[in-house]
């Protein structure tokens, strides 16, 4: 009767590569994190100028660069589904795209938190925060497409091909968003623009780079894998996974 | 070889011919996105006060905004009923590319919503107060701008056009398409009050509007036949 | 002709049809039977390339449809539950932008093939004014106006009188006799008598 089911290789196959990769991620997230702030958060020397409210970055920097690496990940998914006809990729945008977006949501926030001691207020319109808050729309704009289908694999090409445009016009947003910034120049002081950054605070703010890239893989891994099971579960090998009935 | 060139024009003809003339029998739907788009700049003015001086200050931004909406209005009913009456289909299984019919779709869009904000743009240039030096600037942008609006619409409109409640669905995926669009346009009008040579806005929009003619017809095409499906 | 190669399709966790194959030559006539919801209309937009099948694939003169899409498009005639006749449109129009749409200049008549069609003097009136029976015929009449060698055609004879449904048929013999293929969904049996007709019977499957 399950014989429509047969080629199940190539599902089982990625569900079993994330099996492997799973632990790897997990490690470098745990490790990254937890090393990476504790010594930003209670070692690295405050800032002579910001003091201690700098040590937000420890967060910040790691959220904002992996929310558009998130973007980038999930439109390259996308272009692999679209392209090879790959049905697993595409569960790999749907998989990395809330992921994304909370990354995009945490810098969005810790940047807020941090605008309020430097800037006086909650929200700038500063040029990356402005990019950060559109780069989430586009996210937004990619899970409801998806979930607005009811056939989730017509869902999945429709959320591809959106997240593809998007990573065209992304450049194109945010080059255009510093230009009108710098064209009203208002009260703004661009954050990045201090000299070059301390080795006491560099090596910190790399290990959570590195962490936060281990937390970004890790939970997309998740993801993916219950993704692949929703998709898949009336094949045998689910079933065998899931109490051999 | 001429045959074909000359073919592929006429498929492009026939479907645009259609819609326009669709669009005419059909009046509210170049007449209503016009109403809206000048009743939200009437009610700017009643929101943020008279004041000449401070209409001409926002101007540029505002009759842009009502523009991107206007637009808007429209785009839900871009590929709709072609969807529902099946004629999609029948376009799709034709010897041409489907982005062939996509690009005559959009031009005849742009020309039933684009061209008559672009024609009527010195009446709401003057209810704004706008410097008479930025009325050609505005003209211009308008010109090139809104055929981008319906192009990059377009895409957002083939990916929700089999949706029951696209139109709400739309708006959010093609709002923030359109920021680039916004900001060059307005600040050329800005820069053409202040009586500054607005020429490499304009440039820059039209390298936009050269790529997305391009590009989005393949996408359209390719996200419609995710619809159809 | 066309060659169906273990077609399997599954839509919305149900199984429709698996492993489904069959050949349809010139000259052959292939009636789909099979109770609502058996996958008749889902077979036929997969072979229509409007969906892609689960696994198998569909071959036209030995090529695979999804390969050289616009040549194989050229040679077929789709006409499904959603005719692609615009209602705003009259008939001639509706007509005339098929033709255009799909390259082809009308060598007949257009007035002629819609009066063969019982719409003698419909020709200018809204298509949403007409009786269903009579919109169905605007779409119908492509099937004198295409040179498609392969005809898809989806419950053909819905909303057809019994005048229609002969003139229909008459029409099927001699695309046959051209050496043209036909695959048509259908829960009435042909009334007239083809040599060559084929019948497929879907199951519904839960």
């Amino acid at each position: 009767m399950w014989k429509w089911l047969h080629p199940y290789a190539k599902a089982e196959r990625a569900y079993q590569l994330c099996n492997t990769l799973l632990p790897y991620f997990a490690v470098v997230a745990v490790l990254g994190i937890l090393v990476g702030w504790v010594w930003g958060l209670a070692f690295a020397p405050a800032d002579y100028q910001q003091k201690d409210s700098y040590r937000i970055i420890f967060i910040h920097v790691p959220s904002a660069i992996w929310s558009m690496g998130a973007y980038s990940s999930m439109a390259i998914a996308a272009l692999v589904a679209l392209v090879w006809q790959i049905r697993n990729a595409q569960l790999a945008v749907i998989a990395i795209a809330p992921v994304g977006a909370a990354m995009t949501v945490i810098a969005l926030l810790t940047g807020a938190a941090w605008g309020k001691p430097m800037w006086g207020a909650w929200w700038v319109w500063d040029a990356r925060l402005t990019s950060e808050l559109i780069l989430l729309f586009l996210y937004l704009g990619v899970m409801s497409l998806y979930h607005a289908f009811e056939d989730k694999r017509a869902g999945g090409k429709a959320a591809s091909i959106l997240a593809l445009v998007g990573v065209v016009n992304l450049p194109i947003i945010h080059f255009s968003v510093e230009w009108w910034n710098t064209l009203h120049q208002g009260a703004t002081i661009t954050k990045f623009d201090t000299s070059a950054i301390d080795p006491s605070m560099f090596w910190p703010l790399m290990i959570n780079i590195l962490g936060f890239a281990g937390f970004l893989g890790a939970v997309t891994l998740i993801r993916l894998k219950t993704e692949i099971l929703k998709s898949e579960q009336h094949r045998p090998w689910v079933k065998a996974l899931a109490g051999g009935k | 070889m001429i045959a074909q060139n000359h073919s592929y024009w006429h498929v492009w003809a026939s479907v645009y011919k259609k819609d326009v003339r669709l669009a005419f029998r059909q009046r509210s739907d170049i007449i209503n996105p016009l109403l809206f788009f000048l009743i939200v700049i009437t009610l700017f003015p009643l929101g943020i006060g008279p004041e000449p001086n401070l209409l001409a200050r926002m101007a540029p931004g505002i009759i842009w905004v009502a523009a991107l909406l206007a637009t808007m209005l429209g785009l839900d009913k871009l590929f709709r009923d072609d969807y529902l009456d099946g004629t999609l289909e029948q376009l799709m299984l034709s010897p041409f590319p489907l982005s062939l019919s996509v690009s005559a779709k959009v031009a005849a869009h742009w020309t039933v919503t684009g061209l008559p904000m672009v024609i009527l743009a010195p009446l709401f240039a003057l209810l704004m107060n706008l410097q008479s030096q930025a009325l050609s600037a505005m003209m211009l942008t308008l010109l090139i701008g809104t055929p981008l609006l319906s192009l990059i619409g377009a895409i957002g409109a083939g990916l929700t056009v089999g949706l029951q409640k696209g139109g709400v669905l739309l708006s959010l995926l093609v709002l923030p398409l359109y920021i680039p669009v916004l900001i060059f346009a307005t600040s050329a009008i800005d820069t053409a009050s202040m009586s500054l040579a607005y020429g490499g806005q304009l440039a820059i929009l039209g390298a936009f509007l050269a790529v997305a003619i391009v590009l989005a017809p393949i996408a359209v095409s390719s996200a419609l036949k995710v619809s159809i499906n | 002709m066309l060659h169906v190669d273990a077609v399997t399709c599954i839509k919305q966790e149900r199984c429709l049809f698996e492993d489904l194959s069959f050949n349809l030559k010139s000259g052959e006539i292939m009636q789909l039977e099979g109770p609502n919801g058996a996958g008749k209309t889902s077979l036929l937009r997969i072979l229509a390339g409007f969906a892609e099948p689960m696994q198998g694939q569909v071959k036209f003169n030995q090529q695979c449809i999804g390969r050289n899409y616009d040549e194989y498009a050229e040679n077929v005639l789709f006409i499904g539950h959603k005719t692609g006749v615009n209602t705003q449109l009259n008939a001639l129009e509706n007509c005339q932008f098929w033709l255009n749409t799909h390259g082809l200049e009308s060598g007949l008549d257009l007035y002629e093939v819609l009066a063969d069609l019982g719409l003698v003097g419909l020709e200018d009136v809204p298509v949403r004014q007409l009786s269903a029976g009579q919109q169905r015929r605007v779409a119908l009449a492509r099937l004198w106006l295409n040179r498609a060698p392969l005809w898809l055609l989806d419950e053909p004879f819905t909303a057809v009188d019994k005048k229609g449904v002969q003139l229909l048929q008459q029409r099927f013999a001699e695309h046959l006799a051209t050496g043209g293929a036909i695959l048509l969904t259908s829960h009435q049996d042909l009334t007239t008598h083809f040599d060559k007709l084929i019948k497929l019977q879907l199951e519904y499957r839960i």
